[in-house]
């Protein structure tokens, strides 16, 4: 397989002589190590406290008793959001929006990423200004709202699956890889008589596979969290994603004036197990996904 | 849109290839070669096959894109519901002389520039200083367990930080707590308009300045290691390694970042006010993608409007992008392009 070579951010610096740390750099370095451990709880916290609700009495919420660890543990909030069916509705579209959307949105950034990588492709400077344009100046939210009017795309599920399809910045990781893909396997297949097609299906992706894992996960994760197209072109609960389903219940929450009634302490612990339910597919793969992302981020800034 | 023009000759001929040029392939090409001279009419003969990948790609950017930019022209033309998308009559600047001469444009106008402006003080610099304080680390697994968890929160919807938010500021939310610990009272945070800009600022380094400091330890690792010991002879303190050989090593990468983040400068994040704002926040919270979505499409209905503001903000926009790039240029010689 043709892999990408990034830095290998995770290494920590060696020295190789043996210069004794002053008084001063190791009290800096405990208190740095102190720091980090710090922040590394503050990043946590608001996990662990959503994770603590969920799985809280609505009583201990209510008296303002809750923050790592759960009190007066009970499943009933899983069992009654678990039991609305709107909410698995829901969830089931985000899946499926999920999919589809990366499906046409990998379907074009690749094939258009390869194109783009052959200099022999004339017009292809015209072609990548067409696309980095597009990162400078984009049309905006109101034209943009009336030309999904006027498709005729609002609430049909195209509204969500299409307008994302190319990402530049995505085109441009993808490229660059290309770029670098060995010109003499594609020869080769080429002098064996392949056709364009068949070296890029049969050749070429087989040997990307590292770089089309990472812009999947990358249109994936990008899809399962947006909420926002959702918002603006659907009008159906059954066809809502999920996100906008929790979106929903947050603002059904604060537009309560009396933040000290009961209904607000049912929808904090409604709120905590709609919001660990929509992050556990991401909080799961993470950590098997993390080193594709940050590698794709850095191919991303190699010029080119 | 020169460039738009370019391309739009390529689709037709494209489309129009196959056919013609099958017979031609069936002959077979040789191993394709970087011939700069070819005429388009060899060019399309050689690799229709390759153009038709670009067929629908093309498309999608001329539909999804190219359109919008041009749907902008409702700023100057009124619209009319169930009219053109475009606009129906011409009606020049009114719109725009409509916005300025407003007074709540001014304030959401100020609003942007003082979130935005505190985004950018807050949220840039934060990531070179954490990328820094991971680089002083000499165990691996340490550093790992450190990134792992702080880029965590990139990955997450802002519907779920919008309610992360509303969690831990809640009157009985732990940031309620520590202050009642404290002997303090109780704060309606989400209904205090004061008490906006901290919180919107508190979500978005929780969210951002982990993963931004991704490039900045790539760029740490391609910092020869022979500078520092060179500097340690010369007598350098950990200190003034830093200042002398980190700083200048990741300056590019600084001020790559700088322009990109001075580049969405005006577009604060729409998304994360939108959840987090309510009526009783607006004096503070609401800027202008939020204003102009309210009158555009929230509750008013006024496109033409909406998009002058649109177009507006946009073009601020590009050019605190174009300039800063310049001045990037001319003065330390790092840009964008």
């Amino acid at each position: 397989m043709v892999t990408t070579n990034t830095p290998d951010i995770t290494a920590v610096r060696t020295t190789t002589t043996t210069v004794r740390d002053t008084p001063g750099y190791r009290a800096f370095r405990i208190a740095n190590a102190f720091l980090l451990v710090v922040i590394t709880f503050l990043t946590l916290y608001p996990f662990l406290n959503m994770v603590a609700k969920a799985f809280s009495s609505q009583a201990y919420i209510a008296a303002g008793e809750v923050n790592l660890w759960p009190r007066g543990f009970n499943l009933t909030t899983f069992a009654s959001v678990m039991g609305d069916s709107i909410f698995w509705v829901n969830y089931r579209n985000t899946v499926v929006y999920t999919l589809l959307a990366t499906l046409i949105a990998m379907a074009l950034t690749t094939t258009f990423a390869y194109a783009l990588s052959k200099p022999y492709l004339k017009g292809r400077g015209v072609l990548v200004g067409l696309a980095m344009v597009t990162m400078l100046y984009a049309g905006g939210l109101i034209p943009n709202y009336l030309l999904i009017d006027a498709l005729g795309f609002k609430n049909t599920i195209w509204a969500i699956v299409v307008p994302g399809a190319i990402n530049v910045f995505n085109l441009l990781v993808m490229k660059s890889f290309f770029d670098n893909f060995p010109r003499e396997l594609e020869e080769a297949a080429e002098i064996d008589g392949m056709s364009q097609y068949g070296v890029f299906f049969r050749i070429v992706l087989p040997l990307s596979k590292a770089v089309i894992a990472t812009m999947t996960l990358f249109y994936a994760v990008q899809f399962w969290n947006s909420w926002f197209q959702a918002y603006l072109y659907l009008n159906d609960r059954d066809m809502y994603p999920v996100t906008l389903y929790l979106r929903n219940l947050l603002a059904a929450a604060t537009s309560t004036t009396d933040l000290g009634s009961d209904t607000v302490q049912i929808q904090a612990n409604v709120q905590s197990v709609a919001m660990l339910l929509t992050v556990l597919p991401i909080v799961c793969v993470y950590p098997f996904i993390q080193k594709y992302f940050v590698s794709g981020v850095m191919l991303g800034s190699v010029k080119g | 849109m020169t460039q738009g023009t370019g391309t739009v000759d390529v689709a037709p001929r494209t489309g129009g290839a196959p056919s013609g040029a099958a017979g031609a392939v069936g002959a077979g090409p040789g191993p394709q070669q970087l011939r700069r001279n070819d005429t388009w009419r060899v060019s399309l003969r050689r690799h229709w096959r390759l153009y038709t990948f670009v067929i629908l790609p093309v498309l999608f950017l001329l539909v999804f894109r190219y359109v919008p930019m041009i749907g902008n022209v409702i700023a100057f033309r009124r619209y009319r519901p169930g009219g053109s998308m475009f606009g129906d009559e011409w009606v020049g600047f009114y719109y725009f002389q409509m916005f300025i001469q407003s007074k709540p444009f001014w304030d959401v106008f100020w609003n942007t520039v003082i979130l935005g402006g505190l985004t950018l003080l807050v949220c840039f610099p934060l990531p070179i200083i954490l990328a820094l304080l991971l680089n002083e680390l000499r165990s691996r697994t340490f550093k790992r367990v450190v990134q792992t968890i702080t880029y965590l929160p990139h990955f997450m919807s802002i519907v779920i930080v919008a309610g992360m938010v509303f969690q831990l500021t809640a009157i009985n939310g732990s940031v309620n707590q520590l202050i009642e610990a404290f002997g303090g009272e109780a704060i309606p945070f989400m209904q205090r308009a004061d008490w906006f800009r901290p919180i919107y600022l508190t979500s978005e380094v929780w969210q951002t300045v982990g993963w931004g400091t991704i490039l900045y330890l790539a760029a740490l690792t391609t910092i020869d290691d022979q500078l520092y010991e060179a500097a340690r002879i010369d007598g350098a303190n950990r200190w003034q390694q830093t200042w002398h050989i980190t700083l200048p090593g990741i300056r590019p990468t600084m001020m790559v970042l700088l322009i990109l983040n001075i580049g969405t400068f005006m577009a604060v994040g729409f998304e994360k006010v939108l959840l987090l704002y309510n009526p009783l926040t607006y004096d503070t919270a609401d800027v202008l993608s939020t204003y102009l979505y309210r009158v555009g499409i929230g509750e008013g209905g006024n496109y033409s409007f909406a998009a002058a503001i649109g177009l507006f903000e946009a073009l601020i926009g590009v050019a605190l992008v174009v300039t800063a790039n310049q001045i990037s240029k001319r003065a330390v010689g790092a840009s964008l392009w």
